[in-house]
């Protein structure tokens, strides 16, 4: 896997406050790296020092193999990038700001035309090419900021929250666009929305007050949480004695909890021991047992929860 | 020189694609002519020459170029365009001097439409056409001062409003400082070198010049390396501020 965006000890301080500190990362192709972190955090700020929008106080960034500070032009040049808020010229058409930018990125004449007609195809801005961008819906205004991104079909795509504030069929549309250019592109994305890491991502940084906090798939952040695969049975409040002992006997359970009464039902919760996969064997014991049980499954542990427990200090900062 | 022209032409296209330019050269032609008709007595002088109308040029540009530079930066740092333009493989010079030079042609453009007066006189009398040719030259070139000023200001700011009092302001300092008046002020606590170097950065001084038809090498010099100079002085500004 070739190395297509790397960065080392990046640095930033506005004022006295450290935006970015100390972050080191390398994404591949075919990867889609998500940038996850509370608002403030420093994701679009590590996207500024990468873009070469800013230049860090410390460490550097390569995009393809060029230094980003020592030769802007070339690293640019390979690199698509939607900042945050999707800005564009308003008082362009659809079409003469794709122009522009297609000109710029180095087309002329007939390539030009064709580029911007590729772009405008895949991100479906047909219908709206000759409306002013400013009286574009906000859906459309992003594509038209997407289709900016990868008019040059460049190696390396960073996408500010690129799906902030469309609706959920456009957020889905996006998506699905991010996973079909994932093969031979090197793509970061940010977000806050957790589901966006789980459906389009390959791994996750989690940034919080400037630093990496967490580095790893989707699933191995999951795996973090107490409750990974940890299996709830919901059952009638008689039954709860019985399906408590049984499962307490099963050799990979920890321990059984309740986890939450309401009326009609109980709701048990057997954590595995070392995060085992304890699912087939308390299915298999209650069937043997012929217990009834109102439901069944496994918890994943929400991805919400990761983030919340690595990013809010003052509760959590320990398993961090 | 691809990517200067590429930016300039998006930039003449965003003049003209809103009201701005139109309202911006129907005020122009009007002021230039008012004034030169009911100010500058263009009649009643008995003279063919346009002298009157080109005497106020340095008033209206004060007041009108900040108007039309004034957007420059500031627009872009306000919509956040600027983070777009800046991470496109092009260098920062060639934004500035793209910008620059779009809004040089629309207030050429506007200047080039004052054309009537030209003709009015010619009709009248006999004027003579080098020196209004020249005194067209001095005001074009006066105009790229005043701009390359006003762009450095909206550079400062995402603020349009501020932009254009700051940098009228400044337009304005440069247009006194040949007075008495200006002079006067500098002389009591000034040497008097510094004195005379407020006094050679005078823009009427200069338009003065080449509004009689004397076209010498210093003063285009003068308007020239002014326009370098702020210019050069934008792009400090755009390179170390550009987040802010």
């Amino acid at each position: 896997m070739s190395v297509l965006v790397k960065t080392e000890r990046l640095h930033k301080e506005f004022g006295d406050i450290t935006a970015v500190d100390d972050i080191s990362l390398s994404v591949g192709k075919g990867e889609v790296l998500g940038f996850l972190g509370p608002n403030g955090a420093g994701k679009s700020t590590t996207m500024k020092l990468i873009t070469g929008f800013l230049e860090p106080d410390a460490g550097s960034a390569e995009v393809c193999g060029h230094d980003v500070v020592g030769n802007p032009r070339a690293a640019k040049a390979v690199l698509g990038y939607l900042p945050e808020g999707a800005p564009l010229y308003g008082d362009m058409t659809a079409r003469s700001f794709l122009g522009f930018i297609a000109g710029i990125r180095g087309f002329d004449n007939g390539e030009r035309t064709s580029k911007v007609e590729a772009a405008v195809d895949k991100m479906g801005l047909g219908s709206v090419l000759d409306q002013s961008i400013e009286t574009l819906s906000k859906g459309f205004k992003r594509r038209v900021g997407l289709a900016q991104a990868i008019l040059h079909d460049p190696d390396v795509l960073i996408l500010d929250e690129p799906t902030d504030g469309l609706d959920p069929n456009q957020k889905h549309q996006v998506r699905s666009l991010i996973r079909e250019m994932a093969s031979d592109k090197a793509i970061i994305i940010s977000t806050h929305i957790l589901e966006e890491v789980e459906a389009v991502c390959t791994r996750a940084v989690v940034i919080d007050k400037g630093r990496i906090v967490a580095n790893g798939t989707a699933r191995e952040l999951q795996a973090r949480l107490p409750y990974h695969n940890a299996v709830a049975i919901r059952v009638d409040p008689d039954m709860a004695g019985a399906v408590r002992e049984a499962l307490g006997g099963l050799s990979g359970v920890e321990k059984v909890e309740t986890a939450d009464k309401q009326n009609g039902s109980v709701l048990l919760r057997a954590l595995p021991k070392d995060g085992t996969q304890i699912a087939a064997a308390v299915a298999a014991v209650i069937r043997e047992k012929t217990l009834s049980i109102q439901e069944l499954f496994v918890e994943h542990g929400r991805l919400d929860d990761v983030f919340r427990q690595i990013t809010s200090s003052d509760k959590g900062a320990g398993h961090a | 020189m691809r990517n200067i022209r590429i930016i300039a032409k998006r930039e003449l296209g965003a003049y003209f694609g809103t009201p701005l330019a139109y309202i911006f050269v129907v005020i122009f032609v009007a002021l230039t002519g008012a004034f030169a008709f009911y100010v500058g007595n263009f009649f009643e002088r008995g003279q063919a020459d346009l002298r009157p109308f080109f005497l106020f040029h340095p008033w209206l540009y004060l007041i009108l170029i900040p108007a039309i530079a004034m957007r420059l930066w500031a627009e872009e740092r306000k919509t956040g365009t600027i983070e777009l333009l800046m991470t496109l493989p092009i260098a920062s010079w060639e934004a500035i001097l793209g910008k620059f030079l779009a809004a040089w042609i629309f207030v050429g453009v506007a200047l080039a439409l004052t054309f009537p007066m030209w003709i009015t006189v010619s009709l009248l009398g006999d004027p003579d056409h080098g020196v209004i040719l020249a005194s067209y030259l001095g005001s074009f070139l006066m105009a790229g001062a005043f701009l390359a000023i006003g762009s450095c200001m909206s550079a400062l700011t995402r603020n349009q409003v501020i932009a254009f009092v700051v940098a009228a302001a400044v337009c304005f300092i440069f247009v006194t400082s040949g007075m008495e008046l200006v002079l006067d002020f500098f002389r009591v606590w000034m040497p008097a070198f510094i004195v005379s170097a407020v006094s050679s950065m005078s823009f009427l001084t200069h338009f003065d010049q080449i509004a009689k038809g004397v076209i010498d090498l210093a003063d285009l010099v003068f308007y020239l390396s002014l326009i370098a100079f702020w210019l050069f002085a934008t792009w400090i500004v755009v390179e170390q501020r550009k987040a802010a």
